[in-house]
């Protein structure tokens, strides 16, 4: 008796039909699982993953690319490296964009999330900027924008005689800035290229952080109001550790981004730049790889990228975490 | 004591009535705000709306001055950067490349998503811990190997080569984003289409994937933008003329420019390039944000 009503109760029959269909194996089953997890695999280990496990151990040869002999050489690539000088400004170069890329954008960004989200009125609901609307728009054009065409305007922009930069500054009367080369001059080029940067990622960042806030609950913000706290308050308290999680990501991607900057970078000055002052890993690679020939070289320069890359992604996670980063996150 | 409190309640009152007005402080700060974002916009627009400018004057005139408008509106630029330069040959490559990968990944990795997502079977959290993993890798590892790859199965300077590897790197984001999707479908329908006798794969063409159609849109939106925006790997893996992508080909003006000038085309071309995707943004962007806030709260 109980067992019959047993099968008759929804909740076990379920779980049995389930049960029941995954042991028989059909036609269609094996065809489905072999074609929808089979080709997407099959093309992901063979231009993704394989691609990596080569290129370490590339870095172990000094391969030249044109001929099958692979001499294993252990790391003498690596120790070559670490003697070069010019790569080693490479990654100097790299550092500083890793540090103060992803500062700047993320700062800003977060800036302007607050004011669009948080501006307004402070009586009554909690609402944003008139306007807000117009602005996101507008921010988030430099996103769709190519790299490579942002990386071309801003060289108009930067242009000594006709650009527009020094147009506008010997338009309010500084005249020294006549036919400044903004990135010709080693001082400025590397300042001048890190602009370029943060313009095209503010505003992707902004919206991001704006849909981030929306997500925090209304009530939230009007205790903290109730209690007293201002606007500023608001911000410190409030909205940084509830998208405390947001930040980080959006850290880490710029971090990543930051250490790559290859489009910005070549577009903006393909040579490295005066004095070789905004020449960064990437390109060194691509170069060192395509126009020398040097591959296994070329390969170890990738190592030390992905090596940087993740030793930031770790050191962004640290510090998040030993400031209290998990505890003080709520959904 | 009840005149008291009836006078408490009145001031109350006057309290809500208040609250649709704005202190002076409200004011101030809204003002700050509008014009500290109205700031950034200018940053946005004024070199955008420049570009547009100078893309109708000729290099004389764009030497003459920064500011000066053009003599005549002509499209003379235009006519030069799409045909002399071969933009034009490139625009229909990148169509073709980015519209061939992008049905290809959006398929590929929705089949793979769903799988990973609705059926557990050993290895499947291996395959997807995998696939994240491709995403935080920088591409420039992989660079060397993978011109290699293609030249030995012969795919290197070819579109179906170029297309193969674009899909292959979009995979991970599409499959990464698409699994939550997938995992928060409602069991019931996928049991009751197979109870009518669909087949698994019924089941998720006529079933399952038009219910993913939201997340579908927004992936193919960033798809979209991040493939139509690749430089990196055409400039490595696709080096013949003929077979360029727009962004290649927008670079190689810009440095031929030196030489042969002609600024106007240049700012021309440029403009052709990021008048589509931006006409694309203006259409779908409630989407497109709608999708930014879907990422980040998962």
């Amino acid at each position: 008796m109980t067992q019959v009503s047993h099968s008759v109760k929804p909740d076990s029959g379920v779980p049995a039909a389930v049960r029941r269909r995954r042991k028989k194996l059909t036609f269609d089953k094996i065809s489905f699982m072999a074609v929808f997890l089979g080709v997407p695999l099959v093309i992901y280990l063979v231009f993704v993953i394989s691609p990596f496990a080569q290129a370490v151990y590339y870095s172990l040869t000094s391969w030249s690319g044109f001929n099958n002999k692979m001499p294993f050489i252990g790391l003498e690539n690596y120790v070559k490296l670490f003697q070069d000088n010019i790569f080693m400004i490479a990654v100097r170069n790299s550092i500083i964009l890793a540090v103060f890329l992803p500062v700047i954008t993320v700062i800003l960004s977060l800036i302007l999330a607050t004011l669009v989200t948080i501006g307004g009125s402070s009586r009554g609901q909690i609402k944003g900027l008139r306007g807000a609307g117009f602005y996101r728009i507008i921010s988030f054009f430099p996103y769709v924008i190519p790299a490579v065409v942002i990386g071309i305007i801003w060289g108009r922009i930067y242009d000594p005689s006709a650009g527009l930069l020094n147009g506008i500054l010997t338009g309010v009367g500084l005249d020294g800035f006549d036919s400044y080369p903004w990135l010709g001059d080693s001082r400025t080029a590397m300042v001048a290229s890190m602009v370029v940067i943060v313009w095209g990622f503010v505003g992707f960042y902004m919206i991001l952080f704006i849909a981030a806030i929306k997500g925090i609950p209304a009530e939230t913000y009007e205790a903290a109001r109730i209690d007293g706290a201002g606007r500023f308050r608001t911000a410190i308290s409030i909205t940084i550790p509830l998208i405390r999680d947001n930040i980080q990501t959006a850290y880490i991607y710029m971090g990543i981004l930051a250490l790559d900057a290859f489009v910005y970078m070549s577009v903006l000055n393909s040579g490295g730049g005066p004095e070789n002052s905004t020449l960064v890993i990437s390109q060194k690679l691509f170069t060192t790889a395509f126009n020398k020939g040097q591959f296994g070289l070329a390969c170890a320069m990738g190592v030390v990228l992905a090596g940087l890359t993740l030793i930031f992604s770790a050191l962004v996670f640290l510090v998040n975490r030993l400031t209290g980063g998990s505890k003080d996150v709520s959904e | 004591m009840s005149l008291k409190l009836s006078k408490r309640t009145s001031g109350t009152d006057g309290l809500v009535a208040h609250k649709a007005k704005d202190t002076p402080g409200d004011k101030a700060v809204a003002g700050v705000s509008h014009v500290m974002l109205a700031l950034w916009s200018l940053m946005v627009l004024v070199p955008l709306a420049w570009t547009v400018m100078s893309s109708f004057k000729t290099s004389t005139e764009i030497f003459a001055s920064p500011f000066s408008l053009p003599e005549h509106w002509s499209f003379t630029n235009y006519v030069s950067a799409w045909s002399t330069a071969g933009i034009g040959s490139y625009f229909l490559n990148t169509v073709i490349v980015v519209g061939c990968a992008l049905v290809i990944v959006m398929v590929l990795g929705a089949m793979c998503a769903y799988v990973l997502a609705r059926y557990v079977f050993p290895g499947s959290r291996a395959i997807y811990y995998l696939m994240l993993a491709g995403l935080t890798f920088p591409i420039f590892l992989a660079v060397v190997p993978l011109f290699f790859i293609l030249k030995n199965i012969g795919l290197l300077n070819t579109l179906p080569g170029l297309i193969i590897v674009y899909v292959a790197f979009a995979l991970p984001f599409t499959v990464f984003f698409l699994f939550s999707f997938f995992k928060a479908l409602p069991n019931e329908i996928a049991e009751a289409a197979q109870i009518d006798g669909a087949g698994e794969w019924r089941t998720f063409f006529q079933v399952m994937l038009p219910m993913a159609k939201p997340g579908m849109a927004s992936v193919a939106i960033f798809n979209f933008l991040g493939l139509w925006n690749q430089y990196l790997i055409p400039v490595a893996i696709n080096t013949t003329e003929k077979n360029w992508v727009l962004s290649q080909g927008i670079v190689a003006f810009a440095n031929n420019m030196g030489y042969a000038v002609n600024f106007g085309s240049l700012f021309a071309a440029a403009v052709i390039v990021v008048l589509p995707v931006l006409v694309a943004y203006v259409f779908f962007q409630r989407q497109l944000q709608g999708s930014v806030s879907a990422g980040t709260l998962k």
